[in-house]
């Protein structure tokens, strides 16, 4: 099988080193097979310890109530809800990779596909923790979901907030059905490397898989079904999440813009985690042959055309509150840029509009240190947008005697550690039991711009 | 149901492919192949018709569709409308985001049940493997022995030429 290696001058190849069939699969799955390593421990021992402070944090809140964070009557919506949107933003790079990179025919998904739906099904959770702690009463969720009751009542579907529920839900359930769906394979391929326990473990969740044709046959078109179904779905999402606030009246936020405007930066702010992540996991789990340098390239590449666009959308905005002639949506844009949050809004453009431009030079996206660091700015940056909208809309908003300012308790500062909490707890679960890469996918496509002559 | 199957390994999936085209010219009905990932051009050589899933998904959406715009439509304008803000009962533009979020969810969950269903996927105790390697390395050309028509020498010389690393009788559960 050995013979003079060719590589392609046009393609870079997707597996930057020569790997057999059999390494792909030892790459991967040796580390389940091995106790933990200590920085492992120390990682997950520390998020655990942040987790269970959220969850004490979350605890007392919901005991005590929303008296314990910071809102007023004039900003009801603060820390919640931007923190909720920017969990469900994140989510949406996994899916995007996964399902719309799938439909785009893109083999370079193969090794950054597992651990960003991951990442998506743990972001998605962490966001599902806000609308529940949000409510008066979090001990009656259950009466958002339309259920014949001796209350006799019905939701009101016209309502957004009642479209996030059934949005968030069935992102939630659909992405975690086509991680396991991909997983199947993987799975089974650890089974067949066990025995005792293990054996048994993984036999029940790779549920008899054979490595038939005729089932690769169906799963491969299983497969196209659910990324074409999952493609129009995250973009309906973060619509969703959107008409929470297009569809109120105050300036600011009522505007058409906010559809394309936040499923954009859900990408930008998703993609800029995902970066995050895999630097650091394809370092500390040697996978820098898989997840190369080319990935984080294109990814840098999406990060920055995603980027303008938002910043494409932030002008939109502001020329058209000033080509309405409103003067109340004229004087939400001009209070956010000159206004008391004025910090929030420079520190919003700065981390999103300007530090992504420097991803135009190739040399600085191959440095993986500098990307880094950019990835962190624009978290931090897409933060700060959702605080922006939804507080400095809400603080100032039609009638003047009303204007009142809003600074986060400890209570919120808390939680939201808390859900980072909850995020690294389960990554890091993730990548301890389970293969962090998709073993057979990538199996397929590593020999792509790499001839074997016979 | 249990089978009993000559299997040809391959560690090569190429060498794979070209035993295959060669059982094609014979006309020998291959029973399936087991591969550690989808090994493309099988389809033809094992002569498998295109899989009906996605008229499956087509019904299970459209059915979704339909179930989540009349259960709205019953809640807000016949059952118990109220009146929020004067926007009208029966909205259908205010249905729509919840009506697609159900097509996809039926669409989604009812064809990969009808996918676990057709491949008989489900979860299992005891999985003895065909042969373990096959989900890490190894392709395996499976030939049905039930009705004696296969010639199991002339076969087992035929996997040795192309170069199979092994040939073997085997009952396997399926």
């Amino acid at each position: 099988m050995s013979g003079k290696e060719v590589v392609s001058i046009l393609r870079n190849p997707l597996v930057t080193e020569e790997r057999t069939y059999k390494q792909v699969s030892d790459d991967v799955i040796t580390t389940l097979e091995t106790p933990p390593s200590k920085m492992w421990w120390i990682s997950f021992i520390t998020a655990l310890c942040v987790l269970i402070m959220g969850i004490g944090v979350v605890t007392y809140q919901v005991r005590t109530g929303i008296g314990t964070w910071g809102l007023n009557k004039t900003i009801g919506w603060s820390w919640d809800i931007t923190n909720f949107v920017f969990w469900v933003g994140i989510g949406h790079a996994g899916t995007l990779i996964s399902a719309i990179l799938l439909l785009f025919r893109q083999k370079w998904r193969t090794s950054i596909n597992r651990a960003a739906e991951a990442m998506t099904i743990f972001a998605v959770m962490c966001a599902g923790v806000y609308p529940v702690i949000h409510m008066g009463r979090p001990w009656l969720a259950y009466w958002v979901f339309p259920y014949p009751n001796t209350r006799e009542i019905w939701l009101n579907f016209r309502s957004p907030l009642l479209w996030d529920v059934f949005a968030i839900s069935t992102y939630f359930s659909v992405s975690a059905i086509f991680w396991y769906i991909g997983l199947i394979p993987d799975l089974a391929n650890i089974r067949d490397r066990s025995t005792g326990l293990r054996r048994k473990i993984f036999s029940l969740v790779s549920l008899g898989w054979t490595g038939s044709h005729r089932t690769w046959h169906r799963y491969e078109v299983l497969c196209l079904i659910l990324a074409g179904l999952a493609t129009p779905l995250v973009v309906s999402v973060h619509t969703i999440v959107s008409m929470d606030f297009a569809t109120a009246v105050i300036p600011g936020w009522h505007a058409t813009i906010f559809p394309p405007y936040f499923v954009a930066g859900a990408v930008f702010s998703g993609f800029a985690m995902v970066l995050t992540l895999l630097i650091i996991t394809r370092k500390v789990m040697n996978f820098e042959n898989y997840i190369t340098i080319n990935h984080i390239e294109a990814i840098c590449k999406i990060l920055l055309t995603t980027g303008m666009l938002v910043g494409l959308a932030y002008s939109t905005e502001f020329f058209i509150a000033w080509y309405s002639g409103n003067e109340y949506e004229r004087f939400v844009f001009i209070n956010r840029a000159i206004g008391p949050y004025a910090w929030a809004y420079w520190i919003m453009v700065t981390c999103n509009v300007i530090i992504p431009q420097i991803l135009w030079s190739k040399k600085i996206r191959q440095n993986l240190v500098i990307v880094f660091i950019v990835s962190i700015f624009v978290n931090i940056g897409m933060w700060f947008e959702r605080f922006v909208i939804i507080t400095t809309s809400l603080h100032r908003d039609f009638l003047p005697s009303s204007w009142a300012m809003f600074s986060p308790t400890w209570v919120e500062v808390a939680t939201f550690v808390g859900s980072f909490g909850l995020f690294f707890t389960l990554f890091f679960l993730f990548i301890r039991f389970l293969p962090a890469i998709a073993i057979s996918e990538v199996k397929s496509v590593m020999n792509f711009a790499r001839k074997k002559n016979h | 149901m249990k089978k009993k199957l000559l299997l040809g390994v391959f560690e090569d999936e190429h060498k794979m492919i070209h035993t295959l085209e060669i059982l094609f010219a014979k006309g020998v009905d291959v029973f399936d192949c087991y591969t550690p990932f989808p090994v493309h051009g099988l389809d033809d050589l094992l002569k498998i018709k295109r899989t009906r899933l996605p008229i499956v998904t087509f019904v299970a959406g459209f059915t979704g569709l339909a179930v989540a715009l009349a259960f709205q439509y019953w809640v807000s304008v016949v059952n118990w409308p109220i009146n929020v803000g004067g926007k009208p009962f029966n909205s259908l533009a205010a249905f729509i985001p919840v009506a697609f979020e159900i097509t996809v969810l039926f669409g989604a969950f009812i064809t990969i049940f009808a996918f676990f269903l057709r491949s008989s996927l489900f979860p299992k105790l005891d999985t003895e493997s065909i042969f373990n390697e096959i989900t890490e390395n190894h392709f395996v050309i499976a030939l049905d022995l039930k009705d004696g028509t296969i010639d199991v020498d002339a076969m087992t010389k035929l996997f040795a030429l192309q170069g199979a690393i092994k040939t073997e009788t085997k009952g396997v559960v399926l």
